[in-house]
């Protein structure tokens, strides 16, 4: 990958006020943008924001509500006007040009994607993807082909003449997207271009963008407050934080070397359900059998559950002892041997906290279900084959297995467990032989088991959890830490 | 204590005298000018003569209407009735007059409107004195008319201007201040002049409202053209008074009746003007 600089900004600074310089002398002595607000009643937009985005790049700016995204990335087209600082477009100055210099930059090398699509509602479809070309003076017919070779790219043949009132959400964002195309930019620049979109058009947009990105080459600039859609597309994720970017890395790198304790907030509060450990991946452990039952029990547990084999448990801890094989089980039964006897006790086990990569090698030697036991030897959940499968299904499907390092399971509140084990609970394939099913109620109680109690809120299909997983983890995003008024009001 | 009565009478009568010996001349041309625009609209309007001119303005109302029957059926049964009761010359009187007034003060009003949706320091001098204008009765603007152009179809034609101008400045600064900030920006991000941001988009999208502003221009018209056969206008809203004065009722109801068919016929029209 050939890495040419596309755009460079250094020291970009933008006061929200009457008398910027004094801001920015505040700011140099080391004050916050709140106390500044405080003092001052202005605010502090962007704080001396340095970065470089690569040709052919998608550079996600991330950050919570009021960190100065938008601002950011008007700026890059100084829809607003930085007060200090260069933007280097292929190493033009474009905040040192003259009204009708900008007017070509933005003509010919950056196009806009918007929130809430921005169309034109007194123009077709067409008319609103022509019009980046139309205030060109580019001839009709020759904007009009240009214009359906970019709705075709967006796949929306057949909707040109359409009005945009008749369209879905999604298909005015194609809409919006064809727009910026039809100029054909180097550039693209999108804010939250899929915030206002439902979960599954959303997805699909973004794997559009994606498809789009690999066939056309843009340098995209992609605003979200989303941190799935980030590690989904971006090459490099800027985060940002009062105005300032705190970190800039490729997703890997956010996830695991988060530079402070902002970053490793943001990562942990959203990404929690996506972790995959041994705890976020296994299943209730039901049915189970005490080690003082007998083997008369043990298999008509096996027989109503449909199941080969059984973990045996002592005591209201359900403190492990081993696994039941159905075979056995009918030898103990004629020879009358108790259960300790005939049961396996070196069944495979394994730390909640356990990384899943660490997971999958065992569950491919062991021939028996893993159980996931705690430090006191509690039996928490059992992870069969198929479990794991639907996991990784969900992760591959946001394009990442590697996670960072797990908090100890003591630290996460059982609603945070609760969700993990539902986003990752997964109905085994008949082929598997499995161990546990969720439906039998068993005589042990369940309130302590750390596990979800499977009560109806199971989505048993592993590849769809993904968008509930990623609805919830954008809630704690929004709350608004930004004390000024909102921007986006007009 | 004695306060002495301020002379309020004759400072006015000073301040007129001093207006029309430096601006006499200008007066006279204006109120020239708008005499053949007046007269000119009302020759073209009689032009046709009724048995034309009814089904004429049904087919167009017809087509304005986007194919609208009842409005084409309405417009030839109004204008044949006028046309019955004999008022058709008056009416087509008071007909360009509206005309001639609204047009004038659209055509002075929208940019005014526009300006002032731009500019913040114009919209601050613009509004109070929009809002001082909405607190004054009708017939008062009758008596600056009347002091700078005597009696007659001008005076009545400049009050009406005056009297119908706000809504059109007013609702055409909203129209485009509501514009969302989202398509400007689109406009803006996509290297638009100045002038193709607001012929593109600013105004094709504030049309609904500037529109509503048109058709509130166009009601006021008529009811001042109406009110300003007090200063010697012609046309209906004369009928109207001559009837009040020999207490006619019949005359004076007929001319009433040709006003609101006038009146409904404008206001319809306009309404399907205008985008939804
Ligand atoms: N025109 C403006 N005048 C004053 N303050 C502004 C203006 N625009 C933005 N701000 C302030 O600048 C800060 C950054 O706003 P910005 O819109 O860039 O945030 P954001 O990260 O895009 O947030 P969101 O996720 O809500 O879109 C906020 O504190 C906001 O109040
Ligand atoms: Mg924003």
């Amino acid at each position: 990958m050939d890495k040419n600089i596309k755009l460079e900004l250094r020291n970009i600074t933008k006061i929200f006020g009457k008398n910027p310089p004094k801001v920015i002398s505040l700011l140099n002595e080391g004050l916050s943008k709140s106390e500044i607000f405080k003092k001052t009643k202005q605010t502090v937009g962007l704080n001396n924001v340095n970065f470089k985005v690569y040709d052919g790049e998608i550079f996600v700016i991330m950050g919570l509500s009021g960190s100065g995204k938008s601002t950011l990335l008007r700026c890059l087209n100084r829809l607003i006007e930085p007060t200090a600082g260069k933007i280097l477009i292929d190493g033009q100055d474009i905040t040192q040009m003259n009204a009708k210099e900008l007017r070509d930059i933005r003509r010919t090398k950056i196009g806009m994607v918007f929130q809430n699509f921005a169309l034109l509602p007194h123009r077709t479809v067409l008319d609103n993807v022509a019009y980046g070309l139309e205030i060109q003076g580019i001839p009709k017919e020759k904007r009009y082909s240009k214009a359906l070779a970019a709705i075709e790219s967006v796949g929306l043949k057949g909707y040109e003449h359409s009005k945009i009132t008749q369209l879905s959400g999604g298909m005015k964002q194609r809409v919006g997207l064809a727009r910026a195309l039809a100029n054909n930019p180097d550039i693209l620049l999108m804010d939250e271009a899929f915030s206002a979109l439902d979960p599954l058009i959303r997805s699909d947009m973004q794997d559009e963008l994606l498809a789009l990105e690999d066939r056309v080459q843009k340098t995209i600039i992609f605003v979200s407050h989303d941190l799935d859609e980030a590690l989904k597309l971006g090459d490099r994720i800027a985060l940002m934080k009062d105005g300032e970017v705190v970190q800039i890395g490729t997703p890997e790198e956010i996830l695991t070397e988060p530079a402070d304790s902002y970053v490793s907030k943001f990562v942990e509060g959203v990404d929690r359900s996506k972790v995959l450990t041994a705890e976020s991946v296994m299943k209730r452990p039901e049915p189970l059998v005490s080690i003082n039952s007998g083997p008369r029990v043990a298999i008509q547990l096996m027989k109503n559950h449909g199941i080969s084999s059984i973990y045996v448990v002592e005591g209201k801890n359900r403190h492990l002892k081993g696994i039941l094989m159905i075979g056995d089980a009918l030898e103990a039964l004629k020879t009358g041997k108790s259960l300790e006897v005939a049961m396996f006790p070196d069944s495979p086990r394994v730390a909640p906290d356990l990384p899943l990569n660490e997971v999958i090698p065992l569950i491919a030697e062991s021939q028996y279900p893993l159980a996931v036991v705690n430090d006191s030897g509690k039996l928490l959940g059992i992870i069969v084959r198929g479990t794991v499968l639907g996991a990784l299904a969900v992760s591959g499907e946001n394009g990442r297995t590697e996670t960072p390092e797990e908090k100890n399971p003591e630290e996460k509140t059982s609603e945070e467990r609760k969700s993990a084990g539902k986003f990752f609970e997964y109905k085994p394939p008949e082929k598997i032989v499995f161990i546990g099913k969720n439906k039998g109620e068993v005589g042990h109680s369940s309130e302590d088991s750390g596990v979800t109690d499977g009560k109806g809120d199971i989505i048993n299909d592993g590849i769809d959890s993904g968008a509930p997983a990623k609805a919830t983890a954008k809630v704690p995003l929004r709350s608004d830490s930004g004390s000024g008024q909102e921007a986006k009001t007009c | 204590m004695l306060i002495p009565r301020i002379p309020v009478g004759d400072t006015v009568e000073f301040a007129v005298d001093w207006i029309e010996g430096n601006f006499g001349l200008f007066l006279d041309l204006t109120s020239k000018q708008l005499d053949l625009l007046i007269s000119g609209l009302k020759d073209a309007l009689l032009f046709l003569p009724p048995e034309f001119f009814i089904p004429g303005i049904s087919l167009l109302s017809y087509f304005a209407g986007k194919r609208n029957i009842k409005l084409a059926a309405g417009t030839a049964f109004g204008f044949f009735l006028i046309e019955n009761m004999e008022l058709w010359e008056l009416s087509m009187e008071t007909l360009a007059l509206v005309l001639s007034s609204a047009l004038l003060a659209l055509i002075i009003g929208i940019p005014l409107g526009i300006l002032s949706a731009k500019n913040n320091i114009l919209f601050h001098v613009v509004k109070p004195a929009l809002d001082f204008m909405q607190t004054m009765p009708s017939f008062v603007y009758l008596i600056p008319a009347l002091i700078f152009f005597g009696l007659g179809n001008v005076p009545g034609m400049i009050a009406t201007v005056v009297f119908a101008m706000p809504p059109a400045i007013r609702l055409t600064n909203l129209g485009i201040r509501q514009v969302p900030k989202e398509l400007t920006e689109v406009a803006d991000a996509f290297g638009s002049t100045g002038w193709q941001k607001l012929s593109k988009v600013e105004l094709p999208v504030a049309l609904p409202t500037i529109m509503a502003g048109v058709n509130q221009c166009i009601m006021l018209s008529l009811s001042m053209v109406v009110v300003a056969a007090m200063i010697g206008v012609r046309g209906l809203g004369y009928q109207v008074l001559f009837g009040i004065q020999r207490v006619d009722i019949g005359m004076g109801f007929e001319a009433g009746l040709a006003i609101v068919i006038i009146a409904i016929f404008l206001d319809r029209i306009t309404q399907y003007l205008s985008p939804r």
